[in-house]
């Protein structure tokens, strides 16, 4: 006890680490599940990095051709580069290398995965308005990093799946107008394949883009201690105050142990199931490619865009090629994957809203920004199901003609759907709150009344649960102002008339004046 | 067939020897000579009758295919097998097409649609030679391979990487199979016969190319055999294989099993006790 108090008050001299320590032990965090889907990215991260040092150990990204003669006995003698060697070797040679590899790719599929899924939890409960705008950034920034990270570590081992894959990107850089060429010479070093991309992607996969991300999962962090967390409304919580756990000693105790948990999952799942069987694929050949090859799913929605897109869309200019059908799909995830980064300035833009926001809403109050999602929900899903087209059509013993023409629908049509219904359902809700809120809620008892009429009884909220249900905030449509200069300009007019189309439809939280007026 | 020639010729061979013995000079010379003819005429007197009992024998056996053939494909293929405008002309697609289609129950086909289906088999393997017989008949086709093509003991290696070169982009690499157009697909090549495969290779049934023995020899059939054998027999060595799909069912697995149990965890952590 001595000791550690001499060593804390030797460290805190030299370094006013208390400071620092009790800002961050003091640090709340409000506890609700859907807040620990970053946890999990975090984690699985972790996890990432330790099983990616072991591999770095054994792996060899050269591409040096050599003879196979290792314990593999359908491959033993076929010509291979070294670094297919080396992860056959990591598979079937090191002591607990298989075990490595699956524990690597598994955690990265989770890290993309519970990526998207805290998105979806932060864009669906507004907790990316001010003053989160910029971590909102971060993080798109994080989960595009996430893709690079995966896609050059599926790349590295060489086999005739991820050389399918790199084909595809070689393709979609030579569709580039004019560039593409030097491109792809440039990236490859050499006609495709070359000898040069995987020590390239080696470095870009276990140097450049890791650091890149490190730092800013480290500034990421940052701000989520700058901005405080978000919570949902309840009781006692307001938009000044953060209602949860302090970090010591509540929370670091539990997500320590949850992240062992997560490591735990990772592992059990790595141990019971097969991930990428790099032997089953061969050596990469440009020539054969197997049916069934796809990407890992985070590079889905790409590669079902490409699958989507209808042909002849092909034309010549003056001698050159121009191949809009790659075009289109690259162009316009772009635009899809812009939309979601600028998503929070554009909303911030419509409503005018300058104020800090700190409390999440539920999804269903801002019908609005749930129906975008949805769409966008809907059209990501449309493309990543594409991806797997041709196992829909096998396993659910359909066309393959059929499966593409009805993902062409649900990709093009189904997010106007989507908005449509959803922008319903979310009024609906609220609606239905609005009058839970005045009238209470049916008990299911029923009561027959002297003079034999039956009612059933309805039970009011208590004022707890109540307050969840009427303390959002509601925006009106902006009006048409002339400015200074007595003008109306056309960006107030767009502006106008996005804000009348986010908040023309809307259902009005419950006042106190109704409640009163209700309690009978 | 071929059992019962050899089991006369041994017994046609050895019966001579028994009767001779006696001390003479000329006793050997005169032994061989007539043991010769013995042998000899006995052996050409065996193969004759051997040969036209398998002519019987085979005539018999084209003459049964041919009513099973008549009476369970000729609606489609024709009474002659010149096909109609239900089935395609077998002639000349040989016995070895016959022994696949109808050793696999793709025919008689149960319905028309993209592709035969493979179901239970509706003859027994001697019916199957039979028709196999009357359609070989009509004009030479690949005929069913002797056993050592079948064995399975080639090269995995050779085997595997001609898989991938010539099968798996219809077939997937760990022959699971994949779509193909127009509700066609590429089955899965799990638990299929050798002999099947073999002839599924050399025929090219419905939509699968015909690999021929310039294209690919009757031994790197056997190897390929031997490849998919292996990957048959052998243990998945990392876990559950999932289907050996690929990606698409890893990452239905993550987000289902991995992501989807974290975040009941998440639920579970962050519950409040009653």
């Amino acid at each position: 006890m001595r000791f550690t108090g001499w060593a804390a008050n030797y460290i805190d001299e030299r370094t006013s680490a208390s400071t620092a320590v009790k800002a961050l032990g003091r640090k709340i965090f409000p506890d609700h599940w859907s807040f620990m889907l970053g946890e999990v990215a975090l984690y699985s991260f972790v996890v990432i990095l330790l099983s990616g040092t072991f591999l770095t150990f054994f792996f060899d990204p050269s591409m040096t051709e050599v003879e196979y003669e290792g314990s593999y006995v359908p491959l033993q003698g076929i010509p291979m580069s070294v670094a297919y060697h080396s992860s056959l070797d990591i598979s079937f040679e090191i002591r607990g290398g298989l075990l490595m590899r699956q524990v690597h790719h598994w955690a990265a599929l989770l890290f993309v995965a519970s990526i998207g899924l805290h998105m979806l939890r932060v864009f669906f409960t507004g907790a990316f308005r001010k003053p989160r705008e910029l971590n909102w950034v971060i993080g798109f920034l994080l989960f595009v990093l996430a893709m690079a990270l995966g896609f050059t570590g599926y790349s590295l081992p060489d086999d005739l799946l991820s050389g399918n894959g790199l084909r595809i990107i070689d393709g979609m850089i030579k569709a580039v107008p004019l560039a593409g060429g030097w491109i792809s010479y440039l990236l490859f070093g050499d006609e495709f394949p070359g000898t040069d991309i995987i020590p390239r992607l080696y470095v870009l996969h276990i140097l450049l883009l890791p650091a890149i991300l490190v730092a800013l999962i480290g500034a990421h962090m940052v701000l989520l201690i700058v901005n405080k967390h978000t919570q949902f409304a309840g009781p006692g919580r307001t938009n000044d105050n953060v209602v949860g756990a302090p970090v010591m000693p509540v929370f670091a105790a539990k997500a320590g142990g949850f992240f062992f948990i997560v490591f735990g999952v990772i592992v059990l799942i790595a141990s019971l199931f097969t991930i990428n069987p790099i032997w089953n694929y061969g050596p990469y050949d440009p020539s054969p490619v197997s049916a069934g090859t796809q990407p890992d799913w985070y590079i889905g929605f790409a590669d079902g865009a490409l699958r989507l897109i209808p042909p002849g869309l092909e034309i010549v200019v003056f001698g050159y090629t121009v191949s809009f059908n790659v075009l289109i799909p690259l162009v316009g995830l772009l635009v899809f994957l812009a939309a979601a980064a600028l998503y929070p300035f554009l909303e911030a833009w419509v409503t005018g809203d300058k104020r800090e926001h700190h409390i999440a809403e539920r999804p269903r109050n801002n019908p609005t920004r749930t129906a975008i999602g949805a769409a966008g929900v809907t059209f990501y899903a449309g493309l990543w199901a594409a991806a797997s087209s041709d196992l829909i059509a096998t396993h659910f013993r359909l066309s393959i003609e059929g499966v593409i023409h009805t993902l062409q629908f649900v990709t093009v049509v189904g997010p106007f759907i989507a908005y449509f219904v959803t922008k319903r359902v979310c009024l609906a809700l609220m609606r239905k709150d609005r009058e839970i809120a005045l009238h209470g809620y049916e008990s299911g008892r029923i009561v027959r009344l002297p003079g034999g009429e039956y009612i059933e009884v309805h039970e009011q909220l208590d004022d707890y649960e109540r307050w969840k249900l009427v303390s959002y905030e509601e925006y009106q449509p902006l009006m048409v102002r002339p400015d200074a200069r007595g003008r109306i300009t056309a960006r107030q007019r767009v502006r106008a008339s996005m804000s009348r189309w986010f908040f023309e439809d809307r259902i009005s939280p419950v006042t106190q004046r109704e409640l009163e007026s209700q309690r009978h | 067939m071929s059992n019962r020639i050899e089991t006369q010729h041994t017994m046609a061979s050895t019966s001579p020897a028994r009767r001779s013995g006696r001390r003479h000079p000329l006793a050997t010379a005169a032994l061989l000579v007539v043991g010769l003819l013995a042998t000899g005429g006995a052996y050409a007197l065996a193969t004759t009758s051997a040969t036209a009992e398998t002519t019987a024998a085979s005539e018999q056996l084209v003459e049964d295919g041919g009513k099973l053939f008549a009476a369970n494909c000729a609606s489609c293929h024709g009474l002659q097998g010149a096909g109609t405008e239900a089935g395609p002309s077998i002639i000349g697609v040989g016995a070895l097409a016959v022994d696949f289609q109808v050793g696999t129950g793709r025919m008689p086909m149960a319905a028309s649609g993209p592709q035969a289906e493979v179901k239970p088999v509706q003859f027994t393997q001697e019916q199957i030679d039979a028709m196999g017989a009357w359609v070989a008949s009509l004009a030479p086709g690949p005929a069913v391979p002797p056993e050592r093509y079948l064995a399975g003991d080639g090269d995995a290696a050779v085997g595997a990487e001609l898989f991938r070169i010539n099968c798996a982009m219809c077939h997937n690499v760990a022959g699971a199979g994949g779509a193909l157009t127009e509700g066609k697909y590429a089955p899965n090549l799990a638990g299929v016969d050798p002999v099947h495969i073999y002839g599924a290779m050399a025929t090219g049934p419905q939509n699968m190319p015909v690999f021929s023995d310039l294209n690919l020899t009757p031994e790197e059939k056997n190897d390929i055999i031997t490849y998919l054998q292996y990957i048959e027999e052998t243990p998945s060595v990392g876990g559950f294989d999932l289907g050996a799909l690929g990606p698409v069912s890893e990452g239905l697995f993550i987000w289902i099993f991995g992501l989807g149990g974290l975040v009941a965890v998440t639920i579970w952590l962050t519950a409040k006790s009653n």
